[in-house]
């Protein structure tokens, strides 16, 4: 295990960053765009227990953070589905682009 | 029992009839009001009789010479230490001779009234307004101020406003009252211009204090004072002169009075032949001293009267409609007035001509407003006013017949009617100070007695007319009048004016001369036979005439297109180059300026706005964007 | 006399009408409140005339004076001179005549007459207020009522013209602000700033300062009186507005503005006034005569009367420009004359409106016919307009005339004869109208059967009228009244002047 080098396991989730950055800023659909934050949400908990791991292993810090995030990721999700759901009521739709009117 | 115990009731009692029948009138007095108007004026007539006898009998003279009493005085606005409008009374022989002619003639137009107006719909509303109109006009004569003048001046154009258009819902008469009130507004602004320059210069409103000012101390600084090389004096005067011009319908601000006739012809005889149109004579005879000190303002004043009386002589020839004949009749008399006043010189036997244009103003309201009921009981009796539907009428009106011939020999200058004696003093002033005047308003003369005859043949000679009118001359209310008023068309005459009104106060002997006499009533007899030869029996005389002159009966006719000039100013230039673009530049370029400031707002933050286009990606992006512009500059550039 | 009740009356009217259900109680309580404003307004004035008699000279009576906010040195202080009291009389006739020609306001009539009394506590406020801070304040609370007037019982294009008002009447309190603040920190009164006006007066302030802030007072309070070119809200904020709004905005709204330049910008920055009356009058000249011709091409009754309000407007800055005793007086009366007579005239418009649903002058005619007191009204308020002597509108504007022509030049006797030369042009377009719509034969057939006015109009316009005779035909009572008031104004001119 320990001879997994940081860079690696940051090389992920940066790249998981990014693949839910695009997924954020490209997809139509609500729940892909829910979905693609859950990922960008994960990578920060990788980078969290990583850091926590190799650069202050005798304190837990980091993963309270993690556990804490994937707490309120999972009220951010109902939340946020409980949205997809009203906007699809009114609008048989849940495209992102249907919600513009809401700036009004 | 002294003047200010009841000197005021003379103009207030017509104004309580006002308020009274005005406010009350059409619900509790409908059938009453002209007994309440006309008993109101009785009183009114009755008290300024009196008050001419206690003037020119008991206690007017101080030594030889008539003076100026103030009988009543208050301050009403004041403006600085001397400048104020105070209302008051004054008495002095033309406002106590002025109390009597509109007092009595406005008395007679009401009893006339009763009858004429009878049975109309507003008739209440009729008194209200005339007793308005006499309490202006009183007020008017008896000004002390200058300013109080200005201020009954203005409630006479009123008075004279709702009565023409006394028929409002005929659209003809709409015109000529809204007519008639601006075009002697336009000339009241010459007035108030005028009464502005005097008072700055003569410092005081009160007309007595402004004349001992400016004859004395202020003469100086008056005179110096110019404007375009013209004194201030002169403008003053001659601004003032617009004024009254304007009211007494000279030219050539005389267009309103010949369509003023859409009145009630009682109205007519009150209003636009009696007082109201003498106003003007009045005024500059009123400020007389004033005049006599510049000579060009009251070469002004000649010039414009003499015009005005042969103009309107010439255009009385051709007209149709008797009223319209009466009317410019009544503007070339009051020329008369005026020229006579503008040969004047003051004091002592100079002062001839303002005796004879007093005299003469005297004489006309009594014989004119007598033509204007006359020709009222025509129009009552034939329901037209065009010559055409006349004719024979002196089987079935034989007093009207009689008194309109009365008071045509006393227009047309034939003793000892009336008319002759004021229009022979008048000529003999001219001939004295100007012979070219003294031609034309010889001339004039002869005219005069021409058209009124050519009216007097037309209506009561001629043809047969048909009538299946069933009443009469109408009722005793209308004979009355007519029968006093020719009474006085042949005695008034014979009063010696010149005792009790010349220009200082002093008493001037009368110039009657026979001799010279026989000029003016040749012309006057050549004038009448003329008419009666072309007039008295139906023939096409008459047609022949006017065919033989054309183009220049015509225009006489047209009334030398005056009127057309007027509409072209006001219609084409006034409304086309002034208000219309006034108009279109607020629309367009002020409020344009307005909602250009305001659009340009708006298109900004419209351009702002869409950067906030509601689509969450796209913030996402700002934001992240921002992040990682943030970071760059952190990281790299921030050093 | 505790001047605070002009407020607090108001106040509590307004609150008891948000309380009570219906049109009938609504109205009800809005007129016996504006009865007690009137009731009140006399009793002041009595008490007032009172002092007066007893030899009290001070400049303003009934002074009140609280702590508001002590940091800034605000302070609501309160008091009255003989102007105030005028601009007080005229709001409280408007505010009764206003009410009653709302009589059968159908529509959210709570709101309405709370919005009206409302308007008329910050009049009230605004005339009687001698704290520049609460004079601003007063002035805000009068200007927000009007949008809401406008926009929600308005006719037309009202959003549009509501928003106009608004925003303009808006600009024009940020200039005053501008102004109040900039004499604010250039006044020292025991080390500290102070908005009190009577201290002001009694400072030198700057000649610098003044002619930096003059600008932005008189310009900000000019937009409330119709100065040239800021006037175009005039024509499409009245004709939106319901009939009482209208009336309000053109009685009261517009003389705010007159007040305010002639208190705060003339009276403290008095050097300032001299250095920018040539200004003033070129203005004030061209909007008299451009108004006047304006207004005759209008077609529409509220137009026509909106038009000739700037024309009117425009004799009250003349006379504030002119900065002679007579001309200021005359100012002060054309603002209560204005007010009142074109209350009269907006009522009278209304009225007809309510009955032919129309203000085009060629779609009415032969009104007279069918209902012979409005009509008489409206010649009335024409009379009064075109300066008809025996009406208010004549003193007030000869004594503009007068008071101008004492300057003894050039340039001021032509702008004397450019305003003079605008009361022909006012007789041609009242008596356009009045021919048009009044007389001559009816128009229009359905008008037959129209009926005259009810008692709370015939009361309103008679109330009106009754004022506009009364300074018409004693107006010394008038002069008499704003003449000490106006004089310290002149005092302070003339002084500061060598």
């Amino acid at each position: 295990m320990a001879d997994i080098p940081i860079s690696h396991i940051l090389f992920v989730s940066t790249a998981l960053f990014f693949i839910g950055m695009y997924g954020l800023f490209t997809r139509r659909n609500m729940i892909t765009v829910l979905m693609s934050i859950e990922i960008i949400l994960n990578s920060v908990n990788i980078n969290f227990v990583v850091f926590n791991k190799y650069l202050y292993p005798d304190r837990l810090d980091g993963i309270f953070f993690t556990i804490f995030i994937i707490t309120i990721a999972a009220a951010e999700a109902a939340v946020a589905i409980a949205i997809i759901i009203n906007l699809y009521r009114s609008h048989r739709s849940i495209d992102v682009e249907s919600a513009e009117e809401m700036k009004y | 029992m002294n003047y200010s115990s009841y000197i005021a009731l003379i103009p207030l009692l017509p104004l309580a009839g006002f308020i009274l029948l005005g406010i009350f009138g059409r619900k509790y007095f409908k059938s009453s009001s002209g007994i309440i108007g006309t008993g109101l004026l009785l009183v009114s007539t009755v008290l300024s009789l009196y008050t001419a006898y206690k003037y020119f009998f008991v206690d007017g003279k101080a030594g030889d010479t008539y003076q100026t009493i103030t009988a009543l005085k208050f301050t009403w606005l004041s403006f600085s230490e001397n400048v104020s409008i105070d209302m008051g009374i004054i008495l002095d022989p033309i406002s106590v001779m002025m109390l009597v002619v509109v007092t009595f003639v406005s008395l007679m137009v009401h009893v006339f009234s009763l009858g004429y107006m009878k049975g109309e719909e507003r008739f209440a509303t009729y008194y209200a307004f005339l007793s308005l109109f006499t309490f202006s006009m009183l007020g008017l004569v008896v000004s002390s101020n200058l300013f109080q003048v200005y201020i009954f001046w203005e409630l006479v154009g009123v008075s004279s406003y709702l009565l023409i258009g006394y028929y409002y819902d005929k659209p003809s008469a709409v015109a000529a009252s809204k007519k008639a009130f601006v075009v002697t507004r336009f000339a009241d602004l010459g007035f108030l211009i005028g009464i502005l320059i005097l008072a700055f210069y003569g410092k005081s409103l009160d007309i007595k204090t402004l004349m001992e000012n400016l004859q004395s101390s202020e003469l100086a600084a008056i005179s110096a004072a110019s404007f375009v090389g013209i004194s201030a004096l002169t403008w003053g005067l001659t601004l003032i002169f617009i004024g009254g011009a304007g009211k007494s319908a000279m030219f050539p601000l005389h267009i309103w009075l010949p369509d003023a006739m859409e009145g009630p012809t009682p109205v007519s005889a009150l209003i636009h032949a009696a007082t109201m149109v003498v106003a003007g004579v009045y005024l500059v005879a009123r400020l007389f001293p004033l005049f006599a000190l510049t000579h060009a303002a009251l070469s002004i004043v000649t010039f414009v009267g003499i015009v005005s009386a042969f103009l309107a002589a010439i255009i009385a020839c051709t007209q149709t409609d008797i009223k319209r004949v009466l009317a410019y009749s009544t503007m070339s008399q009051i020329g008369y007035m005026m020229f006579a006043l503008g040969i004047s010189g003051y004091g002592g036997e100079s002062g001839l001509g303002y005796t004879a244009s007093m005299f003469h103003l005297f004489t006309h309201a009594f014989f004119k407003s007598l033509l204007f009921l006359g020709a009222g009981v025509v129009i009552h009796f034939i329901h037209s006013n065009e010559i055409k539907d006349m004719g024979g009428l002196r089987k079935y009106l034989p007093i009207t017949n009689l008194s309109f011939l009365i008071a045509c020999f006393a227009i047309a200058g034939i003793p000892p009617f009336a008319g002759f004696f004021s229009k022979e003093e008048i000529l003999l002033a001219s001939y004295h100070s100007n012979k070219m005047v003294f031609a034309v308003a010889l001339l004039t003369s002869g005219l005069t007695a021409f058209y009124m005859f050519r009216l007097y043949f037309s209506i009561f000679w001629n043809k047969n007319t048909v009538v299946n009118s069933h009443h009469g001359e109408g009722p005793v209310s209308m004979k009355l009048p007519l029968v006093i008023l020719a009474f006085c068309s042949i005695f008034a005459g014979l009063i010696p004016f010149g005792e009790f009104v010349s220009s200082d106060g002093k008493a001037l002997d009368s110039h009657f001369d026979p001799l010279f006499s026989i000029a003016p009533v040749l012309f006057g007899v050549v004038g009448i036979l003329l008419a009666m030869w072309m007039y008295k029996k139906e023939s096409n005389k008459p047609k022949q005439i006017s065919n033989s002159l054309g183009g220049l009966y015509k225009v006489a006719y047209k009334k030398f297109y005056i009127d057309e000039i007027y509409v072209f100013i006001t219609k084409k230039i006034i409304f086309n180059l002034i208000g219309r673009p006034a108009a279109w530049i607020d629309k367009n370029i002020v409020d344009g300026l307005m909602n250009g400031i305001a659009n340009t707002t708006a298109a900004v933050s419209n351009w702002i706005k869409g950067v906030q286009s509601g689509k969450v990606q796209s913030y996402a992006i700002y934001f992240f964007g921002g992040i990682v512009a943030l970071a760059i500059v952190f990281l790299y550039l921030w050093k | 006399m505790n001047l605070s009740l002009l407020i607090i009356v108001p106040l509590l009217t307004a609150i008891v009408v948000l309380l009570v259900k219906g049109l009938k109680q609504v109205r009800t309580v809005a007129l016996i409140g504006s009865a007690a404003q009137l009731v009140l307004c006399f009793v002041l004035f009595y008490f007032y005339q009172q002092e007066r008699a007893n030899g009290n000279t001070a400049n303003f009576i009934f002074e009140d004076n609280y702590t508001w906010y002590a940091p800034l040195n605000i302070n609501y202080h309160i008091g009255v001179d003989g102007i105030s009291i005028a601009m007080v009389l005229l709001t409280t006739f408007v505010v009764i005549a206003g009410v009653l020609v709302s009589w059968k306001m159908e529509r959210l009539n709570k709101e309405f007459f709370f919005l009206l009394l409302f308007l008329s506590l910050g009049a009230y406020g605004f005339f009687i207020a001698l704290d520049l801070f609460t004079l601003f304040f007063f002035l805000e609370v009068a200007v927000i009522p009007k949008f809401l007037l406008i926009g929600i019982w308005g006719s037309g294009k009202k959003e549009y013209s509501a928003m106009k008002l608004a925003l303009m009447l808006m600009g024009g309190s940020a200039l005053v602000f501008v102004g109040l603040a900039g004499l604010y920190f250039n006044t020292n009164v025991n080390g500290a700033h102070s908005f009190d006006l009577v201290q002001i007066a009694n400072m030198n302030i700057p000649i610098e300062v003044q002619k930096l802030f003059f600008p932005f007072a008189f310009i900000g309070f000019g937009i409330f009186t119709a100065l040239f070119p800021f006037h175009t809200w005039v024509p499409d904020g009245h004709s939106s507005a319901p009939t009482a709004a209208s009336m309000f905005l053109a009685g009261i709204s517009m003389k705010l503005g007159g007040y305010g330049c002639l208190r705060v910008a003339t009276y403290l920055m008095p050097d300032a006034a001299h250095e920018y009356s040539t200004i003033i009058i070129v203005l004030a000249c061209i909007a008299i005569l451009y108004g006047a011709f304006a207004t005759m091409m209008q077609t529409d009754l509220k137009y026509i009367n909106a038009y000739s309000s700037v024309s009117h407007c425009g004799f009250v800055l003349l006379g504030i420009g002119m900065l002679t005793k007579t001309a200021i007086d005359g100012a002060v009366m054309q603002m209560v004359s204005h007010g009142l007579m074109t209350a009269l005239f907006f009522a009278v418009i209304g009225m007809i409106y309510d009955r032919t649903h129309t203000r085009q002058v060629a779609q009415l005619g032969g009104l007279m016919k069918m209902m012979p007191f409005i009509s008489t009204v409206f010649v009335i308020a024409g009379l009064c307009s075109l300066g008809l002597p025996g009406f208010s509108g004549f003193v007030a504007e000869m004594t503009v005339f007068m008071g101008s022509w004492e300057k003894a030049d050039a340039f001021y006797r032509i702008a004397t004869i450019i305003a003079c030369a605008s009361i022909v042009v006012t007789a041609v377009y009242i008596l356009r109208a009045t021919g048009k719509a009044i007389m001559g034969p009816v128009v229009n057939n359905e008008h037959l059967t129209l009926y005259d006015a009810g008692w709370n109009e015939k009361l309103a316009a008679s109330l009106l009228i009754v004022g506009i005779v009364i300074i018409g035909v004693v107006p010394f009572f008038l002069k008499d009244l704003i003449s000490p008031g106006t004089g310290i104004i002149i005092q302070k001119l003339a002084s500061l002047i060598k």
